[in-house]
């Protein structure tokens, strides 16, 4: 499943999508995030799975505009610490 | 030299005319919905303030939203661009500029010229500019110079869910039901804008030199929330809904910083 | 105060299945409780037998007993005949007879394959506070999805800031806006504040109502549009929530996407997350009892 989590508003897209097949749940998503937007848990969306995976904290999904600003400046923007600690490459961002 | 400078807001039209750069005549009227009626008069008005006459203007700067909407102008300059020319006139340490205005609020990055390194808009949306503030009082029934002071009073945190002004009306019903106080809530509504405000100032970088212009520098209790999350004092000019304009009047002299 | 039209009021409904005799056999249920409507289903075997649809009340677990009751009422069954409850929606953790809560978002890919058939792969929900565009497998499992629930655009909200506005009731919103002569601008923004600035704006130069709820209607069949962008629209394609009922802007999706929506079911197209929970009850009988 292709989790897109946030959203679109007048100014724009932001959302970071998760692909829950190729993510294994290995919580080093958690670790590299700054600002505590990623956790791992149960898929919510998929109730009869059992499997863990990585997804957007509730109370982040509506700001993530605000909350990944400060690693994503305007100007020799490095890799994003959740893209690049993911081994499966199962996290993207949209903007 | 005798230049004006014509900033056409979303929501006022403000106008400011220069003798050798000092202020001779200023004027803010409200855009309406002809804003080129609106426009015609804000020269008008400034004019009269400055004791002349059109034909002794000898060069015009329109900018903000409906820059082209003005009756006449010889130039268009962006808004940013005239922010931080200025702000930096009235504050020659300023390298960083922060514009919160009716639809939209802008952060921006300059050098000792006034010059644009970095900018960066948030605009298309209510919750990032003073409509939200404005929305908001209406909802609290509190009036819009009143819900920044009243918004000082407050005894507690309260946390703002809602990051859209459309569902932050019913938030604010929802915790007058709760029986809230307004103060808290005032501050909710403050800390939830500057927090939107500071993740914008944060993607472009700041020193410690920070500027605020627009109206909402005129709220206080935006201000002292602003001040607690970017963890500094900003600077705020006398008149700081004027320093588009004034920006785009000095831009008309060929001002460049310095003198 | 002063009374005001309650123009956003839509209208609530209940239904039972008459033919259905639920005794002997495997109740389930499933209540969806959303920041503006509440819908509770009962399912007997597995098979639609009773619900209902109305407006969320001030609390959640109060929504959810008034709704449960309603779809109950006149059918002889009791709370304790619920085997299984499944909440869902923005309060489905507050369904104070729940077993469990499931997000909308798998619960509408349930229930959307079982109102519309294995074949649907596109769910689009436009709900009061949000608005969610799901890909689902012939199971009615999700393979992809998104949420919007941040901003007021393109939800039911949003149409209601509009009927308030221009004083049209939210049930005419549709077949008024489809009623002019040639199809307007949309309006240009896409903050409902903002819009409703410009909708003012229009007013003022003398646009008819219908006029102005054409502009709307396209411009937030167009947000909706880019929404969907994101995740693809593959056929076939179904709509479900409150805004399913507005003609207005579901004509111009369609037109939009080029996809042709699949036409609604007999059911109340708002039922879909708590059938959705409905299944899901059963389900997880089924898989405990393995």
């Amino acid at each position: 499943m292709i989790a897109n989590y946030g959203y679109k508003d007048g100014s724009g897209d932001y959302f970071i999508a998760i692909d829950t097949d190729k993510c294994n749940g290995c919580k080093d998503c958690i670790d590299a995030c700054p600002y505590g937007v990623l956790d791992v848990g149960p898929d919510e969306n998929d109730p009869l799975s059992d499997e863990e995976v990585a997804f957007v904290t509730e109370a982040e999904r509506k700001k993530i505009k605000y909350t990944c600003a400060p690693c994503k400046p305007m100007n020799n923007r490095p890799p994003l610490p959740c893209m690049a600690v993911c081994k499966k490459e199962a996290i993207s961002h949209s903007w | 030299m005798i230049t004006m400078g014509i900033d056409l807001g979303a929501k006022n039209i403000k106008v400011v005319i220069l003798k050798d750069n000092k202020i001779i005549g200023k004027s803010n009227v409200l855009a309406g919905f002809d804003v080129e009626k609106s426009a015609q008069q804000a020269i008008d008005k400034a004019l009269k303030e400055a004791g002349i006459t059109k034909d002794k203007i000898e060069k015009t700067i329109s900018t903000g939203a409906g820059d082209k909407l003005a009756p006449f102008y010889d130039e268009i300059k962006s808004i940013v661009g005239c922010d931080s020319l200025g702000a930096v006139f009235l504050h020659p340490a300023a390298r960083s500029v922060i514009d919160v205005g009716a639809e939209e609020g802008r952060g921006m990055r300059c050098d000792e010229t006034g010059k644009i390194i970095d900018f960066e808009v948030n605009e298309k949306c209510a919750a990032g500019a003073g409509a939200f503030t404005e929305a908001m009082s209406r909802a609290l029934e509190v009036k819009l110079e009143e819900i920044g002071p009243l918004s000082l009073k407050a005894t507690e945190d309260i946390p703002m869910n809602a990051q859209c002004t459309v569902f932050a009306e019913s938030e604010v019903v929802t915790m007058v039901h709760n029986k809230v106080s307004k103060a808290n809530m005032a501050k909710a509504v403050h800390d939830a804008m500057a927090s939107r405000i500071t993740s914008m100032v944060r993607k472009i970088g700041f020193n410690k030199d920070v500027v605020l212009v627009g109206g909402v520098a005129n709220n206080i209790g935006f201000v002292d929330s602003l001040n607690k999350d970017l963890d500094l004092k900003v600077v705020i000019p006398k008149d700081p809904e004027f320093v588009g304009a004034l920006g785009a009047a000095l831009a008309a002299a060929g001002w460049k910083g310095g003198k | 105060m002063e009374e005001k039209a309650e123009l956003w009021r839509w209208t609530e409904s209940r239904w039972t299945n008459t033919d259905l005799n639920w005794k002997g056999k495997l109740i389930t249920s499933g209540v969806d409780v959303g920041s503006v409507s509440s819908q509770a289903v009962i399912l007997a075997d597995g098979e639609l037998y009773a619900y209902s649809n109305m407006r969320t009340g001030s609390d959640s677990p109060d929504s959810a007993m008034k709704a449960i009751n309603w779809a109950m009422e006149d059918t002889g069954l009791k709370l304790d005949d619920l085997t299984y409850t499944v909440g869902t929606g923005y309060g489905r953790v507050n369904v104070p007879f729940s077993q469990r809560a499931i997000t909308e978002i798998a619960c509408h890919a349930r229930g959307g394959n079982f109102m519309y058939g294995p074949s649907v792969r596109t769910i689009l929900d436009m709900g009061g506070q949000d608005c969610k565009a799901i890909h689902c497998d012939e199971r009615g499992k999700v393979t992809n999805f998104l949420m919007n629930d941040k901003c007021a655009a393109g939800t039911g909200r949003g149409m209601e800031v509009f009927a308030d506005l221009l004083g049209v009731s939210i049930n005419d919103v549709g077949d008024l806006s489809l009623d002019v002569d040639e199809e307007p601008q949309p309006v240009s923004s896409t903050c409902v504040v903002y819009a409703k600035t410009e909708a003012t704006g229009l007013l003022r130069e003398g646009w008819p109502k219908n006029k102005v709820l054409a502009a709307y209607c396209s411009a937030m069949a167009h947000r909706i549009m880019t929404l969907l962008e994101r995740i693809g629209v593959e056929e076939d394609f179904a709509i479900t929530g409150g805004i399913a009922k507005n003609k207005g802007v579901v004509t111009r999706l369609e037109k939009e996407v080029g996809i042709k929506i699949m036409k609604t079911t007999d059911y109340d197209t708002q039922i879909a997350g708590a059938l959705g929970a409905a299944l899901f009850a059963k389900a997880l009988v089924e898989k405990g009892k393995k």
